[in-house]
């Protein structure tokens, strides 16, 4: 994980007001910068700046894979800790595979590996998922969302 | 007040849509003129691109336009999925008041699976520490109340993987 990285009062601005409503101007940065008080080679440069610093992962559009026929799968397994990282690897080396999260919970919940499955069609996912059992010998479980209540991933900055 | 997320049908792509989509999944062209920067990729106009981007924005193709932050390095260095299981019957009830929740960043109705995994609602739920994940997670305990017979919160202990959403321009 990233260390905190020190941000001022601007990329904080940038940060908090700009996770949504970019324009769709031909000069978008501008009218961005001018409603934040600042120039547009500013913005451009601190942009990129937070870029590199991985303060931000992207900047751009957020695609709702599902809209375009598409889709995310949770899934989840209970990986020995013995094999974790060979495990991990196996895991990660699958392209449709978009996160990846270690967890645990005091309760010693059943899975303590989650990840995302990203791709074009269930039948995709389905054959990755089968794949993976196959490659590693351990069971998938996945998650499928039933219905979604509420999703808005916009936070204000801490750092 | 927070709208619910939107039913969604899926809508495919056309060709230039999809184009698109490869073209800006990695992020926007940090030019001035991003869109005209695009079109010259794409062989197009800067008004079709800004055209399209608008209309999947409208359909929810697109969420948003915008910055996407990493939440640790924003000071959201713990993420707590917090997991509740709520009678079938009640879950569309109690997933709008939870996903209604302010500190509630995603909310979803999945299926339990018995007999490792009694809970059917997920909640995901950020802070700057444990601590306060747990004090939000005890005031969705209070509002789902008798209606929860039990929940857990499983906290991320590593990213192993972060890459997002990545559609192949091969086919």
């Amino acid at each position: 994980m990233p260390e905190s990285v020190a941000l001022d009062a601007v990329d904080r601005a940038i940060i908090e007001h700009l996770q949504g409503g970019f324009p769709i101007s031909p000069q978008p940065y501008a009218v961005a910068a001018t409603s934040l008080g600042i120039g547009e080679a500013d913005l451009l440069a601190r942009l990129q700046r937070l870029l590199d610093a991985r303060v931000l992962t992207r900047f751009g559009p957020l695609f709702q894979v599902e809209r375009m026929g598409g889709v995310f799968l949770l899934a989840a397994m209970h990986v020995p800790p013995a094999r974790w990282s060979e495990v991990v690897d196996l895991v990660n080396s699958f392209p449709e595979v978009a996160h990846n999260y270690q967890r645990e919970s005091a309760q010693q919940c059943a899975f303590n590996m989650w990840f995302v499955l990203a791709s074009e069609s269930d039948a995709a996912v389905a054959t990755t998922i089968r794949r993976i059992e196959e490659a590693s010998g351990l069971p998938v479980c996945a998650f499928p969302k039933l219905r979604e209540y509420f999703v808005d991933m916009r936070l204000a900055v801490r750092a | 007040m927070r709208a619910p997320a939107a039913a969604g049908a899926n809508l495919s792509l056309d060709a230039v849509d999809r184009a698109l989509v490869i073209a800006t999944q990695g992020g926007l062209p940090l030019v001035p003129q991003p869109y005209e920067r695009l079109a010259e990729a794409l062989g197009c106009s800067a008004q079709e691109v800004m055209g399209r981007l608008q209309s999947m924005l409208e359909r929810g193709i697109i969420r948003r336009i915008g910055a996407v932050p990493n939440h640790y390095a924003i000071g959201y260095t713990a993420n707590g999925m917090s997991v509740w299981d709520v009678p079938d019957e009640q879950i569309d009830e109690f997933g709008g008041k939870v996903g209604a929740l302010d500190f509630v960043t995603h909310c979803y109705h999945r299926p339990r699976r018995l007999p490792d995994w009694p809970y059917n609602l997920f909640a995901m739920v950020h802070g700057s520490s444990r601590g306060e994940v747990l004090a939000k997670v005890a005031i969705i305990a209070d509002l789902l109340s008798e209606a929860c017979r039990a929940h857990d919160v499983l906290f991320s202990t590593r990213i192993l993987k972060k890459t997002g959403l990545r559609i192949s321009g091969s086919d």
